[in-house]
């Protein structure tokens, strides 16, 4: 192929088509900023969520005459003989009474002993997974009645109604975060193949006389894909400049205090600044080379 | 000249078909209609046959059917019936990824010229051989050639919208001729043209025939096809009401109208003439040279 000429004719074209061409490069810019602003706080928010999910918690509480050895012994249950669990972490009545009269000095002190029994706090590999931990620790027998699996352990619990807020709440920022990101992607998607449609339509004339002179589809086509690619990687670029000037200047200084920004699930920048100028070549090349559709039918 | 080696080398590519039965014939129409989607007829039974070599006149009102007739040559369109056979060959059996490829064997020139905008009048005539892939040689070589001989050396690097109109038809006509196509379609070349112009551009039809193109022209411009005396076909409402070698714009008799315009035309022409001499001469020559007259 041709491939210097090609290129020569998309450059031609540019500076012949200057306006248009800035107006398809701006097109592309607005759009790698605003993916890569919402990406990440996507993301974010996704991953606060799933972290906030990763609180669902259920409490095994033992006997208040629970020995050491009985403790142990719960804890080897729990670890390897329950499903579904992640984490175990036990909590002793004095830590237990400690935190609790942090939160509430004056009702603690009203007590003279510590009425709390030790605990301990498993934590599901997946918050839908709690009722199945709950019905392995205290079977329901055919009567209805519960009975627990170990004669140290007084009461199984988990914060049912925290436990449905959470999930309902992850859900909604789940839905309207990958709602929006849809609306978004859509929006700029328009965008894009409008502005290029636009500047292939003050072209018609010109892709029609090529076809009269005998130009094939993929000979009128090549240059403007290689237009659209050049414009598009030039967007691309120009939109991951601000996007790092933005990083380097706003967001890492924040990152130290707030530890949402620095959210270890968010995709690296690195990753991120591909994706990005991916999408904007591809868009923009596939956006000249479909919209050229409409005027190739001569 | 580099042209006239060319010139063999240039022809097996255009693809001249077998003759067989249907005799030496470039253009073949046979019972060909074309209905448009709106409903409009645009030809109507039209069966004609136009021989290699031959220079034609398409004559007839607006609306006539003469560029119906242009667009189904160059498979702009699709007739609604009948057959038409271009170098033999029915155009019906070219799909569309061909048309491209059969095009480059017609050259066509527009009333409106069809310039590329953005181009110089080198790069306007380059395009129609870097679609065929002509080498950057080939081009160099080529294009100065066609241009001069089409009297445009001076304005090689000047943009269409820079030159007069007869200029740009030059230049229309030096693109169309560059590949030496074996057909040459003109649809109304003269039509945006002054009287003076269009001599100078019927000139280089008439070059181009005489080395050896076949060459039709659609036209309303009277005086032109009176003047030639050549082959005319006349079109009214889409159908062929006349087929006439050596024919007139109008028939034999409206000889008032016809006395007229020859007095006019032999009133004017000496003056034209004298005016045109002295820059014309010199690429009419050339294009002699070039392209050789062969019946000399």
């Amino acid at each position: 192929m041709n491939l210097g000429f090609f290129f020569r004719e998309a450059l031609r074209s540019m500076k012949r088509n200057a306006v248009p061409s800035f107006a398809a490069m701006a097109a592309v810019v607005v759009t790698v900023l605003v993916l890569g602003i919402f990406i990440p706080v996507v993301q974010t928010t996704t991953g606060a969520a799933n972290e906030v999910r990763g609180r669902v918690l259920a409490n095994v509480y033992l006997q208040t005459k629970a020995t050491d050895a009985d403790i142990e012994r719960v804890r080897r249950l729990l670890t390897s003989e329950t499903p579904h669990v992640k984490t175990v972490e036990f909590v002793s009545k004095e830590q237990a009474y400690a935190q609790e009269r942090k939160k509430n000095p004056e009702a603690y002190s009203l007590l003279g002993s510590n009425p709390l029994p030790d605990t301990f706090r498993i934590t599901p590999d997946d918050p839908d997974n709690v009722a199945q931990i709950l019905n392995a620790l205290q079977p329901t027998s055919a009567s209805g009645a519960k009975t627990l699996v170990d004669p140290a352990i007084a009461e199984v619990k988990d914060k049912k109604d925290d436990r449905e807020k959470i999930l309902t709440a992850t859900r909604v920022i789940k839905l309207t975060g990958g709602g929006l990101a849809i609306l978004l992607v859509l929006a700029s998607v328009l965008l894009i193949s409008n502005t290029i449609r636009l500047s292939l339509f003050s072209r018609r004339r010109e892709v029609e006389v090529m076809k009269l002179v005998g130009a094939t589809d993929w000979f009128i086509r090549w240059p403007f894909m290689i237009e659209g690619v050049l414009l598009g990687a030039l967007g691309g670029i120009l939109a991951v400049l601000l996007l790092g000037v933005t990083k380097v200047a706003l967001l890492d200084p924040l990152a130290t205090d707030l530890p949402l920004l620095a959210a270890p699930e968010t995709m690296n920048f690195g990753t991120l600044i591909a994706i990005l100028l991916g999408a904007s070549v591809a868009v923009s090349a596939a956006g000249s080379g479909l919209s050229l559709r409409r005027f190739l039918r001569v | 000249m580099a042209a006239t080696q060319e010139r063999p080398t240039a022809k097996p590519a255009a693809a001249p078909r077998p003759a067989g039965p249907l005799g030496d014939s470039v253009i073949e129409f046979r019972g060909v209609s074309k209905v448009y989607e709106s409903g409009d007829v645009g030809v109507e039974n039209a069966t004609f046959r136009i021989n290699r070599g031959e220079f034609v006149f398409l004559v007839g009102s607006t609306g006539s059917g003469k560029s119906t007739l242009m667009r189904l040559l160059i498979k702009e369109h699709e007739v609604s019936s009948g057959v038409i056979r271009v170098s033999g060959r029915d155009l019906a059996d070219i799909d569309r990824k061909r048309v491209p490829h059969y095009r480059r064997n017609i050259g066509v020139v527009f009333q409106d010229f069809k310039l590329l905008p953005n181009r110089t009048v080198y790069d306007n005539v380059a395009y129609a051989l870097q679609v065929t892939g002509g080498t950057r040689k080939e081009i160099r070589e080529k294009v100065p050639d066609i241009l001069r001989l089409t009297g445009l050396s001076t304005k090689l690097h000047n943009y269409p919208d820079q030159l007069s109109g007869g200029e740009q038809q030059r230049v229309s006509v030096a693109r169309a001729f560059v590949n030496h196509p074996p057909l040459l379609l003109a649809d109304e070349p003269t039509g945006n043209l002054d009287p003076e112009t269009s001599i100078g551009i019927m000139q280089l039809l008439y070059r181009i025939n005489k080395a050896g193109t076949t060459v039709v022209v659609a036209t309303h411009d009277a005086h032109m096809v009176d003047r030639m005396r050549r082959r005319v076909i006349e079109l009214q409402s889409g159908r062929i009401i006349r087929d006439e070698d050596d024919g007139l714009y109008r028939q034999a008799d409206q000889n008032t109208a016809e006395f007229g315009a020859m007095l006019r035309g032999d009133d004017g022409m000496p003056l034209q003439r004298r005016g045109k001499t002295a820059r014309q001469q010199s690429a009419e020559d050339l294009f002699d040279e070039a392209f050789g007259d062969d019946d000399k």
